[in-house]
Parts: C-alpha cells; sequence; structure tokens
C-alpha cells in the first residue's frame, strides 16, 4: 500500500489488547504494545508495520517525522514506544529522538542502513534506547517491550524519596479498577501501561491516575539539594562522578543510589544539550530580556513553589524556609534582575515567567490591568467559555494578590477552589504579566503567603511542577506567560491534567480527565518549551557562566528527561527557575508566562492561578501540566508534574500551597 | 500447464533466484510474514520497492546529471536505496549501494556514473526475475493449485 506523503497510518488492531492487559494476563504481555513506526521508505515502513503487527503490537506508522511528532503530542500517552529512522528528508532522525525524548520520554529506537560506528554512537549519545541495523528482523522487534519496562522501571526507582508510600499503596489498591475506567477513558495503552505496571512492581507502584495524582514517592529535587548534587559532582570530576561516590559525598538522609543516578544521567543529558543543542535559548532570552520583572516573580514563584512543596510534605521544611528566604532575599533585592536564565529554555521560559512576575506583583499589581492581555495572548485551547472565566477569575484573583498575606491566604484558598478561582488566577497572572505576561498577583500572594505561611516548598514544588509541565507549548509563546500561569498550569497539571495542581481535589480532577488529551498536549508542550525550568535555574546557579543557556536550554531538557523519568522535583525546577531567574532576569519572565498561557488551556477549571495561565499563554503550560499528572498510563509523562501532583496530592488542596502564598519568589537567593 | 508443473517451476525458479544472489534471507521474511490476514503482503511491498528505487534511480540520475553534483543528496539517496532494496532482500541491488557511497564520498562523478549504471542494471534484472516469479504465482492460483512454500 502506498503511503502517501506525510501520511499517518494507525492501525488498532490491538484495541482490545488493553482490556486483557488489565486482566494482568502476563501470557499477553506484551501484545498491544503501541509502537509508532517512523520512516521515510514506505517499503520498510510496510515491512516493519507487518513485522509489528505479527509481534502482536499495535502499530501507527508514519512516513514524516513532523507529522510523528504531533501525533505524539497529541496522545501524550497513546504511544509505548516509538522506532525511528535515522535519515529522513524532512527532519533528522536524531532530532526526533530528541524532541521525544524531552518532550514525553518514550523509549525511541533508532534504525538505519548505515551501520558506521559514529551513527550508531550518535544514537546513544542522543539517548535512544536501542539502534537497529537495516534489514530489520522480526526477531528484534520482539524484545523491544523490554524498552519500555526499563524504562518504566527506572522511573518508578527515581520516585521514592518524597512520597509518601502509604498514600501511593492506597492509591495501588485502587489501581485495579482504575485500570478499568482509564483503559474506558484513556487511551488503550492506559490500561497496557498499567497493568503492565502492576506487574512490574508489586510494590512501589505508583499507579498512574488521571484523575489523582500518581502516588510515586519521588525524589524531590529541590534546590539545595541539586546544589549538593552539583557540587558532589563538580568535586569528583563530571568523568569520574559515580552515582555512589556522588551519594557519599552529598550525604543526604533517605536519598538512594538510584536517585542519584538518574539525576546525573538527567544532568549529564542537560550538560550535553546545553554543548550541543542550542534551540531555545535565543527565543527565550529574549522574552525574558523583556521582562526583569519576571525574573523577580520568578524567584517569588519559586518560593511559591517550594513552599507548595513544603506544605505538601515533600519538601523539607528547611529547604523550603531556604528557599523562602532566598526567594525573599532574592526579591526584595533584585526585581528587576531576575531575568531567570532559565528563560532561555523554552521550558523556563514558561516555568519562570510566572514565577518571576509574582514578586513584581506585589508590587505592581497596579500593572494587573497590563497584563490582562496575557488572557488575550493566549492561543488557547481553552473554550472560549473558559477563557473568559479565566479572565474575569484572574482578575480577581490578581487583586488577591495584591493584598497582602492575608491575602496570599485568601489566594490559597482561592488556590484550593480552583474551578472557581482559576480564572480569577488567571486572571491575576495575566494581569501580572503584562508583556512578559507573568502575573505577579499570585506570586504576590504567594509570596506573602510564604512569608506567614511558610509553605513556599509548596509553591515552588508546584512552580516546578508547572515549570515541568509548561515545557512543551512554552515553545512558541515563551515569550511573555505570566510565570505565575505557568506555574500554576504546572500544578495543575500535575494535579489533575487540566486544572491547577492547587486545585487538585475535585474539580480539577473530573475537568482533567475530559480534558486529559488536552492536557497531555499541553504538557508535552509545556515540557517542550520550559523543560525544567526549575531544574534549569538550579543548574544555573551553579555554573554562572553559562548559567543563561544551561538553565534554559538545560531546563528544558533536563525538564524533559526529568519529567519523564521523573525525579526531578517542581520544587527543583522552581529552585532553579528562581536562582536563575534572578540571575537573568531576563529569562524568567517568560517560561513562566507561557507556562501559564498553556496551562490555560487545561486549566480552564483549575486553579485560580491556572486560569491565569490558560489565559496567558495558550499553549504551553496547560497542556503541559495536564499532561504530565493525569495521564496515568502515561508513565513516560510523569515527568516532574506528576512529582508535584503527587506531591500535591498528598498535601490535599494544592491550591493552598499553591499558593501564592505569598512566597517570595523574588526572595529566593539567586 | 498443470498445477504440478507450474508449482515445480515455481520452485526451482524461487531456488535459483537464491542460489544467484538475486535474493537473500530478507526476503524469505516476507513471504514468512504473509498470511491469510494479508495474503498479497510480499507483492504488496515489493511494488512499493519497485516504484520507490525507481523515483529514486531517476533522481539519481538527475543529480548526477548537473555540473555541480551535490553529492551528499546523491549520497542520501544511496542509502536510501540501499534500505529499502536490503529491507526486500534485492541482495544485488543493495550491493551495488556501498561501493557506490563510497565514491559519493570521493566526489568521483565518474565513478558515480558508473555505479549508477551498474544499479540500474540490477535493479531491472531483479524487477524482471521478481514480475516472472508473481506471474508463476498467479498462474498456479488460477489453474487452482497453492503456491509452494519455500524453505
Amino acid at each position: 500500500m502506498n503511503l502517501g506523503v506525510g501520511s499517518v497510518v494507525k492501525n488498532m488492531s490491538g484495541a482490545s489488547c488493553s482490556v486483557s492487559w488489565k486482566s494482568n494476563d502476563n501470557n499477553q504481555f506484551p501484545a498491544g504494545l503501541r509502537v509508532l513506526v517512523v520512516d521515510d521508505d514506505p517499503t520498510c515502513l510496510r515491512i516493519l508495520e507487518k513485522m509489528l503487527r505479527n509481534c502482536h503490537y499495535e502499530v501507527t506508522k508514519s512516513n514524516r517525522a513532523e507529522i510523528a511528532l504531533s501525533l505524539l503530542r497529541e496522545n501524550r500517552n497513546g504511544f509505548d514506544i516509538v522506532i525511528s529512522d535515522v535519515h529522513m528528508p524532512d527532519m533528522d532522525g536524531f532530532k526526533l529522538l530528541e524532541h521525544v525524548g524531552l518532550e514525553m520520554d518514550l523509549p525511541v529506537i533508532m534504525m538505519s542502513a548505515d551501520d558506521s560506528k559514529d551513527v550508531v554512537m550518535k544514537g546513544v549519545t542522543h539517548g535512544a534506547c536501542d539502534y537497529l541495523i537495516k534489514p530489520v528482523r522480526i526477531e528484534a522487534l520482539k524484545n523491544i517491550w523490554q524498552h519500555v519496562i526499563r524504562k518504566k522501571k527506572h522511573e518508578w526507582k527515581d520516585k521514592d524519596f518524597d512520597q509518601s508510600a502509604t498514600a501511593e499503596e492506597g492509591d495501588r489498591q485502587q489501581k485495579p479498577s482504575e485500570d478499568v475506567d482509564y483503559s474506558s477513558s484513556a487511551n488503550e495503552g492506559g490500561n497496557w501501561k498499567s497493568s503492565k505496571r502492576r506487574k512490574e512492581e508489586e510494590d512501589e507502584t505508583e499507579e498512574r491516575d488521571d484523575s489523582s495524582s500518581l502516588k510515586k514517592p519521588r525524589v524531590v529535587w529541590s534546590v539545595e539539594l541539586h546544589q549538593q548534587f552539583v557540587q558532589a559532582v563538580n568535586q569528583l570530576g563530571i568523568d569520574k562522578a559515580v552515582p555512589k561516590k556522588i551519594l557519599e559525598l552529598m550525604n543526604v538522609p533517605g536519598l538512594t543510589r538510584e536517585n542519584v543516578a538518574s539525576h546525573l544521567q538527567k544532568y549529564r543529558l542537560y550538560l550535553r544539550r546545553l554543548s550541543g543543542v542550542s534551540q531555545h535559548p535565543s527565543g527565550l532570552n529574549n522574552s525574558f530580556m523583556g521582562h526583569p520583572e519576571a525574573t523577580y516573580g520568578m524567584s517569588s514563584f519559586n518560593g511559591l513553589e517550594l513552599q507548595a512543596l513544603a506544605a505538601t510534605g515533600q519538601l523539607p521544611a528547611q529547604s523550603l524556609a531556604t528557599l523562602q528566604a532566598a526567594a525573599l532575599g532574592r526579591s526584595a533585592t533584585k526585581g528587576a534582575t531576575l531575568s531567570m536564565p532559565l528563560v532561555d529554555q523554552r521550558n523556563i521560559f514558561s516555568f519562570e515567567n510566572p514565577k518571576l512576575r509574582f514578586p513584581e506583583g506585589q508590587q505592581q499589581l497596579n500593572n494587573s490591568n497590563k497584563q490582562i492581555n496575557l488572557l488575550h495572548g493566549i492561543p488557547t485551547t481553552m473554550e472560549p467559555k473558559q477563557l473568559a472565566d479565566l479572565h474575569q477569575s484572574s482578575q480577581s484573583f490578581g487583586a488577591m494578590n495584591m493584598q497582602g498575606n492575608s491575602r496570599v491566604q485568601q489566594n490559597n484558598a482561592l488556590l484550593m477552589h480552583m474551578p472557581q478561582q482559576q480564572p480569577s488566577r488567571a486572571q491575576m497572572l495575566n494581569e501580572t504579566n503584562n508583556g512578559s505576561q507573568v502575573s505577579r498577583p499570585p506570586l504576590t500572594m504567594s509570596q506573602q503567603s510564604l512569608s506567614s505561611n511558610g509553605i513556599p516548598g509548596a509553591l515552588l514544588s508546584r512552580s516546578g511542577g508547572i515549570v515541568a509541565n509548561v515545557r512543551g507549548p512554552v515553545h512558541s509563546p515563551v515569550s511573555q506567560a505570566s510565570p505565575i500561569v505557568d506555574f500554576s498550569l504546572n500544578q495543575n497539571t500535575e494535579l489533575q491534567n487540566n486544572s491547577f495542581p492547587l486545585v487538585r481535589s475535585n474539580s480539577g480532577m473530573s475537568t482533567m480527565t475530559s480534558k486529559r488529551m488536552l492536557q497531555e498536549e499541553v504538557n508535552s508542550d509545556i515540557k517542550r518549551s520550559r523543560g525544567f525550568p526549575s531544574g534549569y535555574n538550579m543548574f544555573d546557579e551553579l555554573h554562572q557562566q553559562k548559567s543563561q543557556d544551561w538553565g534554559l536550554s538545560g531546563v528544558g531538557s533536563t525538564f524533559d528527561a526529568i519529567t519523564g523519568t521523573l525525579d526531578v522535583s517542581p520544587s527543583m525546577l522552581v529552585q532553579q527557575g528562581i536562582s536563575s531567574m534572578k540571575r537573568n532576569g531576563q529569562n524568567g519572565s517568560s517560561p513562566i508566562s507561557n507556562a501559564f498561557s498553556s496551562s490555560r488551556e487545561e486549566s480552564g477549571n483549575v486553579n485560580p492561578m491556572g486560569g491565569n495561565f490558560l489565559t496567558v499563554k495558550a499553549e504551553q503550560l496547560p497542556d503541559a501540566s495536564y499532561q504530565n499528572n493525569f495521564f496515568p498510563d502515561q508513565f513516560g509523562q510523569d515527568d516532574l508534574m506528576s512529582a508535584l501532583l503527587k506531591q500535591q496530592e498528598s498535601v490535599g488542596p494544592v491550591e493552598s500551597e499553591f499558593g501564592f502564598d505569598g512566597y517570595a519568589l523574588d526572595n529566593l537567593p539567586v | 500447464m498443470e498445477v504440478g508443473q507450474l508449482q515445480r517451476s515455481f520452485i526451482e525458479y524461487m531456488s535459483s533466484l537464491f542460489n544467484e544472489g538475486f535474493l537473500d534471507a530478507q526476503f524469505s521474511q516476507l513471504q514468512q510474514l504473509q498470511d491469510e490476514s494479508n495474503p498479497d503482503f510480499v507483492v504488496e511491498v515489493v511494488s512499493l520497492f519497485f516504484e520507490d528505487s525507481e523515483r529514486l534511480l531517476n533522481d539519481l540520475t538527475m543529480a548526477l546529471d548537473q555540473p555541480n553534483v551535490d553529492f551528499k543528496q546523491v549520497d542520501a539517496h544511496v542509502h536510501q536505496l540501499k534500505g529499502s532494496s536490503s529491507s526486500v532482500g534485492a541482495q544485488r541491488v543493495k550491493n551495488c549501494c556501498v561501493p557506490f557511497r563510497s565514491v559519493c564520498e570521493e566526489k568521483n562523478t565518474e565513478a558515480c556514473l558508473r555505479c549508477l549504471q551498474q544499479i540500474k542494471q540490477e535493479y531491472l534484472l531483479v524487477k524482471n526475475k521478481l514480475q516472472t516469479l508473481f506471474e508463476l504465482e498467479q498462474q498456479i492460483v488460477a489453474a487452482g493449485g497453492a503456491i509452494p512454500m519455500m524453505q
């Protein structure tokens, strides 16, 4: 058969497999594995498709990389593994590999008729989990499921630091029934994943629940923790830095070698990307530059996240305090300098903007009016209605922020009730972020609350989460999405696909389910663009000279990696974002705003903050954030967002944490 | 011709193709992939191969006809041809691609043209052989017989 140019053919032959997967029937496994195969050669494509079908996999084929990528983005949880040719006319296979790894964190197998060592090596360095030489034999394809399992296992392992095991276990118990639900409502693949997961992990199982956060124990890589990590790595020398030694040097109780190992892997990828890839930074920087405030906001935002994280109990109080102090200190002194380095990165950009905005928001709530444009600016995918709602809520939200500590608490409350609040929040965000679209108010609130409530961690984590999610879409809008928005988006996404994390609780969840897809997209987008803003920031601080780049580029990549694998906790992201923000001022604003805007989609109903996001940045955060967290079956995407979600879930009303508790991101020490 | 005879001819012909190196084990894989759900799988894939190859050979001809040959482009085409020919099991075509890529790297237009000529010949040969094979299959089926499975 002929594939037209750029055509995609999907065969849902294994549709019924989902049910069988669920039944935890080992005999069925790995049947129904959802494979996306990309190759411009129609002959090979057809052959591969047939071979994969014979392996009882569910195959989707595409002869164009861009189409495959958009397919992946639309269907965050729709695939388990990707097989791609190296030489393709429209996009280099390695580039696709990177995108997939960053945005969706799916295992990717490269293949080519070229078996020269350097090409194979390239596959390895870019993170391909395998490399097949053409002609591909069916025997080689039979075992590709191992890569999916391996990746999942790796992710699971990484999450066992902060999450309370009980929550997860409780969740797990219900998982079987949830799986069923998932299969019906979610992608078919979801079940496969869930059941697979159940099969694989007996006891830590973090089942991913699109409505509820996936409770996996996750290591929250706070700024401090990451700093410790980087110090250890630098001490040992990047070449000699092995997880075991790093672990010893760090001397952090509760941290496992696996946590360090996965974090190291991400870090390495990040560094590699910094040196090799530089797609986004420029874009981000620009946006960032525009909004010194953004950075300011970012820092505060980070603080908020930290608070949020702390609130959820994920973040150690101590780190929260530190973060808060840092944020407060930073915000106080450097409103304009925040420019988050993160911003450079798409990821950061979205993430950071919101954060940056926050602190500034406080001071400049008056600017809120300007920020309204955020809402307008968002390319949203949100339904007009939601958008309208967001506008409204954001407005109110903005007002809230202005108020001060007491406000913060109120804001938190807002956050808590996302559905209603979201719009206000979004509004706030919008308002705060004029150009940069960083919604300050939320930050302000958080700041205030931070100081008063001391939930900086939560906020930070949240923002971290958001950042993560935002990664994807942020890319494009990057410019000015209010950081807050992003933040909320991330959070929301984590919590519930669409809603802001804060809101997780109920309202968010229901909406989430429906918006899962959207969120996924958003998430992916957000993630893409923002990458790991927070993570990025962290790196930034550590590596001053390349902070900007690192932050931005790194964040994105890191984020992606992290989100995929998930260890990076939102807090980390946040912190990083904050630090980078502070440092770079310029970057900060954009990412955040982006994040927010993206979230807007999803969040239509989500947190108040989310509301802002949604409106602000149409594409970025919402999608990203949503997706990450909510699609349980999508393990890979469970990057920070999920971590965040989990954290948040345990915490309860995320909003409160998210808060714009007034944690001043700015204050966070850069 | 009666079915038994057709079938014997078919088997002989098929064996010769393998023995003479026109087809390799990959082609057997294709045959094994064919089943009731895809009864014409081999024909389908080989048709795709024919179309794709002809397009590539045309592109190669044009590329090498330029005053300033874009060797990168030429190499890309050859690489593609190598991939598809190896996937269907057209061994001799695939084998021509290897030296072709070397001379591309050397940017030797003359040598490239010679390689192109050779590839075209091999391609036409294998195309001819496969078409004959498919015709034999059709005759067997038309005569009410089953196509013998090669092992």
